[in-house]
């Protein structure tokens, strides 16, 4: 028996195109320990969404397995909650009832309705929207309504919890004080997260551990920084921390001068675009490992 | 603060009041604008039935119908009470006596066919709702399902409920037979009309609702496990909700119109068949009569189309959805 408690298992993921199959990761594999936070940094594009879809069972990997406390899932499930980049909350129903939602489905016979309730309240007490139960999404605010996917995620009491850039449709100072939330329920409840983000003081400040991402086609993981700062973190304390700084500099390295900004790297994979991305990444990634088979994308791409 | 604060309340209370007489004046005079224009050209033209009548003309015809109305009313109920007393009397002189009540059978007055157009086109629409949004759904969760109805959709949509009457007649009339029918063959004929021309609009917009449902919520519910048919209710429906109401303000609307029509063309009762009657009538009041009745039509038209915009905000949850 493994000590892992989340193994991603070498995963590979291809999606066909119209010029043949784009391989946006390969061969992904990395495990996550009990309690731990993990963060996946990466350009936009590099495929950290995948990874988290792919661990969330939205998304079937092509080669390669998640498994969870050694046991290989398949499809979504309520013991991967996801929080979504953009709240993702039903517009006609109120804060209350959009955790319930999720709190009737997941303890349907196994909680009481008043223990339900009092559960439904317990999780928007912790993430401090009580207040505002029964308002609908569009009464409040964008911070707001990611606090509340937040609760309905935590109220399904997963077994690890995914987020997929749940700060970045926020501004910078809505997005510190969710942090500062998100860093307080983590304290008290000590849950396994993956976290995709693409900032990094984001990333440095609430992580166990940083999973940087190379550049897709075939995005890989490039490197793996542990963070090895005492909490509960304070960022205006961490900001004068030299650790801090050394560990914030390793992330930045890596990305800016290691992995150069694809800044004309496609949401979207489209051919052309495609093509011009991968010449990009031959030409200024020596480490990538499988010049062959990137060649081999663009010139399929050319061909199309 | 107080002070400061007191006259900028006032004025804007002062705007407030000044936008709702803008709100009510400029209607008003663009239709004081266009009655003007009417009476000044109708009496230029002169027609087989005389001159084309004017808004005061119209209004006099409207009083007529009124008038005639009462009568009819009471015309009926005299009727009615006499026929009570002749059986009174007949069951006083001999307890086993056969009693026959008959209905009165006065000609229908202008506002029984209002009346008679409204319930067909509420029965028509309701049948075209029943069967549209449910297809509407099955179409809009399944891509096969669409791409099956979709060729047979395009080709009844644009098809004129006058095309459509005589099929209509003629099932109607082979297939129901009933020796003691509960409705009417005209209204169920009418009715069927409206309903084959009203449902498109419906059933395509039901089905781009349901298709559009954001991608994120249908990932919770995947996350969740919900069950397909609690997927559909809790999720896919409310979502579509906003998409089903356009379509039932469009139907409607369309109901409407094509009622008129296959009430003219099939001597159904109601507001055509009224149209028409004075048409054929070709007395010197007959166009100011069918004018009054275009107005109803129109009024009516637009009563209807408010009565399914109220019921949208009472209903929908997209509260910031323009709706005009």
């Amino acid at each position: 028996m493994s000590a892992s408690y989340l193994h991603i298992d070498h995963v590979t993921m291809n999606f066909p195109t119209p010029s043949g199959e784009f391989c946006a990761l390969k061969n992904v594999n990395f495990v996550i320990n009990k309690g731990e936070y993990i963060s996946i940094i990466g350009h936009s594009g590099c495929g950290k969404s995948t990874v988290l879809n792919i661990i969330a069972g939205l998304l079937d990997a092509s080669q390669g397995g998640i498994f969870l406390e050694n046991k290989q899932i398949s499809g979504p499930g309520p013991e991967r909650a996801v929080v979504f980049q953009h709240h993702s909350l039903m517009p006609w129903l109120s804060v209350y009832e959009n955790v319930a939602i999720a709190v009737r489905q997941v303890f349907k016979r196994k909680k009481t309705k008043a223990e339900m309730h009092e559960w439904i309240i317990h999780n928007l007490e912790l993430v401090h929207m009580d207040h505002a139960m029964d308002k609908l999404p569009s009464e409040i605010s964008g911070g707001m309504k990611q606090r509340v996917g937040i609760a309905r995620a935590l109220a399904m009491e997963p077994k690890v919890l995914l987020m997929d850039e749940p700060f970045g449709a926020l501004d910078a100072l809505t997005r510190s004080h969710m942090q500062e939330s998100l860093m307080d329920i983590q304290e008290k409840l000590n849950n396994t997260i993956v976290m995709i983000t693409h900032d990094v003081d984001e990333a440095v400040l609430l992580s166990d551990k940083i999973i940087m991402m190379s550049n897709g086609p075939s995005a890989n993981i490039g490197e793996v920084v542990e963070i090895d700062l005492p909490r509960p973190r304070n960022r205006v304390r961490l900001a004068s921390n030299p650790t801090y700084n050394e560990y914030r500099q390793r992330v930045l390295s890596f990305l800016y001068e290691r992995q150069s900004n694809p800044l004309s790297a496609p949401e979207k994979e489209e051919s052309e675009d495609l093509v011009e991305t991968v010449a990009e990444t031959i030409k200024e990634t020596p480490e990538a490992t499988n010049v062959t088979e990137l060649k081999s994308i663009s010139d399929s791409g050319k061909a199309a | 603060m107080a002070l400061l604060t007191l006259p900028n309340i006032q004025m804007l209370e002062k705007i407030d009041i000044q936008e709702s007489i803008k709100q009510f004046m400029i209607p008003f005079v663009a239709i004081v604008l266009f009655l003007i224009f009417w009476e000044v050209t109708a009496s230029q033209i002169k027609t087989s039935l005389g001159l084309v009548p004017g808004p005061i003309e119209v209004s006099k015809q409207f009083k007529n119908l009124v008038v005639e109305h009462n009568e009819m009313r009471a015309k009926a109920t005299a009727f009615y009470e006499r026929q009570e007393k002749r059986n009174a009397a007949k069951l006083a002189k001999d307890p086993d006596a056969k009693v026959k009540i008959r209905s009165f059978t006065g000609k229908p007055t202008f506002f029984d066919q209002i009346f008679t157009s409204l319930i067909t086109v509420f029965a028509g629409f309701f049948i075209a709702t029943i069967i549209a949004v449910p297809i509407g759904i099955l179409s809009g969760l399944s891509q096969n399902f669409y791409t099956a109805i979709n060729p047979l959709v395009q080709i009844f949509k644009p098809i004129s409920p006058l095309a459509w009457l005589p099929i209509v007649t003629i099932i109607v009339s082979a297939v129901y037979v009933s020796n003691d029918p509960m409705f009417s063959k005209s209204f169920i004929i009418s009715a069927l009309t409206v309903t084959l021309c009203c449902m498109w609009p419906t059933l395509i917009n039901t089905a781009v609702g349901v298709a559009s449902v954001d991608k994120d919520l249908l990932n919770v519910s995947r996350v969740l496990q919900l069950p397909s048919l609690t997927k559909i209710w809790k999720i896919v429906l409310p979502s579509a909700i906003p998409m089903i109401f356009t379509g039932l303000r469009l139907s409607i609307g369309i109901g409407w119109m094509v009622l008129i029509a296959a009430e003219m063309l099939a001597q159904n009762p109601g507001l055509g068949k009224f149209v028409w009657d004075e048409f054929q009538n070709g007395s010197s009041n007959s166009l100011g009569r069918i004018m009054v009745a275009v107005l109803a039509i129109g009024i009516i038209g637009f009563i209807l189309d408010r009565l399914m915009l109220s019921m949208q905000r009472l209903i929908s949850w997209d509260k910031n959805a323009v709706l005009r």
